[in-house]
């Protein structure tokens, strides 16, 4: 049944259930643990999840390499003082929350990488953002975590999550896709549209190739959290308004998959291409190896 | 069969690590894990390898950091994965990194490991191929395929009729429900190597009674990768 989001939705439909409780009895059955402890563990990751958008938001988080510096509590305190962001009341603080967890990440703190922990701030951006401006208690959002768990099995059984083997499509072109199939069913659409919604978003990130400045994940990783909060977003509207797209979602990872397969090794997380080669990426590189080069130690 | 790599809602939904990369860090510290484990304690001396991306961007990731890591025994969620290296040099663990090339067919985050020990020096190479999820690929030269996302029975022996009934008959009287079972060998008669990934807890005294075989070597009992 996690080999394709046709097969989830079919068996969701002919049950008359939610995906979550599909999904939810489909990993009772393999883990033979109870429905009270996986929604424990579920509960805890959800608890992990607001600790780190809340740490990155109350202030702003600098990393070891010094190439982040607090850009999420900046735009948060930018967009609470003057509700004028062009994304709308939702959307900034969404953008704002992806990036403080990125911020947290680089810092080597506590996240949940979901699927990633490059892609790590998309779904507790969405989903904790949903809650401030729906209402939804943590119960729905665990709920809406196991359906974003349901849809990333998916994605590995036919494709993969690694930004080294399929570029940051893989990353957080999955998170979005994750994010927007499990919003839609929060928002209360069909299993039909929570399919859409994966589809949509991430047909918009196919390609997106892994070029991380100096090989860390902080350049572009944090703001490419912020971009794909926004394509799931869009995907979610489009979904929820009957938009469908004409790609079927399980075909549209299969061609993540194989763009993947053909993307040149330098766009696959090896800081040997795209943002990481231009002359400031090189240079912001250098300068950061120059720096560590006396703390780089590589014998004890 | 339904889900093909086994996988949980937990691989996707976590793990609940420390950053930055799920796979350059927490896969790395599940790699180092997985090798101690292997190995049977901590090894006094270990040569790490790293291959591909690990080689190119791994030491920015705290690759080699976490790989330490793992190899003290630290869960990936630990947040004194950082002081590794200090805390290797407090625990009589020396170690030593060089950068190879494994060749194309090899997954981009790979490390090989050459851990020792007064008397025993064991070899093992593993990628960490997402999302924190790791494989064993090789083990003293055996090609394996080991996840640690179950609870793992790793026995090495001698290549002999009968001993796969032998271990397989004692799993069922335990109850043990046997999920993947991979043999290997060198050559015939040579040395076996066999790996069972189990659904269920696999007791202490089960690996004690194999030990007893007079044609196995070593037993190890490989606990399930948790976050």
């Amino acid at each position: 049944m996690f080999t394709s989001l046709q097969s989830l939705i079919e068996l969701a439909e002919s049950r008359q259930l939610p995906l979550h409780e599909i999904i939810l009895q489909g990993e009772i059955a393999s883990s033979g643990r109870s429905r009270e402890a996986l929604r424990a563990d579920m509960t805890r990751r959800l608890e992990t999840m607001r600790a780190s958008v809340d740490k990155g938001l109350a202030s702003p988080v600098h990393t070891l390499s010094g190439l982040s510096k607090g850009n999420a509590h900046k735009f948060y305190t930018s967009i609470r003082q003057n509700d004028a962001a062009l994304t709308g009341s939702c959307l900034s603080r969404a953008i704002a929350r992806a990036m403080a967890v990125g911020e947290v990440n680089a810092g080597m703190g506590c996240i949940v990488a979901t699927p990633t922990a490059g892609a790590a701030g998309v779904l507790p951006a969405v989903l904790l953002s949903l809650q401030e401006a729906r209402g939804f208690t943590d119960e729905q959002l665990v709920n809406a975590l196991f359906t974003a768990g349901g849809i990333g099995i998916v994605i590995v059984n036919r494709a993969n999550v690694s930004g080294a083997a399929g570029g940051c499509q893989a990353e957080t072109g999955s998170a979005a896709a994750m994010a927007a199939g499990s919003a839609v069913e929060l928002l209360g659409g069909t299993p039909g549209q929570s399919a859409h919604a994966v589809a949509l978003s991430l047909s918009n990130m196919l390609g997106l190739v892994c070029d991380p400045v100096a090989g860390l994940v902080e350049v572009p990783c944090i703001l490419r959290n912020a971009g794909a909060v926004a394509q799931c977003f869009t995907a979610v509207d489009l979904a929820l308004a009957g938009v469908e797209s004409l790609i079927p979602a399980d075909e549209v990872i299969d061609a993540m998959e194989r763009i993947g397969g053909r993307m040149d090794e330098r766009f696959r997380e090896t800081a040997q291409g795209g943002l990481a080669a231009t002359p400031t990426g090189r240079a912001l590189a250098q300068a950061f190896w120059t720096r560590t080069r006396g703390e780089k130690t590589n014998e004890f | 069969m339904e889900n093909i790599r086994g996988l949980s809602i937990f691989d996707i939904i976590g793990p609940i690590m420390v950053g930055p990369s799920s796979s350059h860090t927490a896969g790395a510290v599940r790699l180092g894990l997985v090798a101690r484990s292997i190995f049977g304690e901590q090894p006094q001396s270990a040569l790490i390898e790293l291959h591909g991306s690990f080689a190119e961007t791994g030491r920015g990731h705290g690759t080699d950091r976490a790989l330490v890591a793992g190899l003290l025994g630290l869960e990936p969620s630990d947040e004194r994965i950082p002081m590794s290296f200090e805390l290797a040099r407090d625990c009589g663990l020396h170690f030593q990194f060089q950068d190879v090339d494994l060749g194309e067919s090899q997954h981009p985050n790979t490390v090989h490991f050459i851990l020792s020990s007064a008397d025993r020096k064991m070899e093992i190479t593993g990628s960490s191929v997402g999302g924190g999820m790791i494989t064993v690929t090789r083990l003293d030269g055996f090609p394996v395929n080991l996840t640690a996302e179950f609870e793992t029975l790793l026995i090495v022996g001698e290549d002999r009729p009968g001993t796969i009934n032998a271990i397989t008959a004692r799993l069922y009287e335990e109850h043990i429900n046997v999920a993947f079972f991979n043999v290997a060998r060198d050559q015939r008669g040579g040395q076996a190597i066999m790996i069972i990934e189990t659904d269920d807890t696999i007791p202490g005294g089960l690996v004690e009674y194999f030990k007893t075989f007079p044609w196995v070597h070593a037993v190890r009992r490989i606990l399930r990768l948790k976050e």
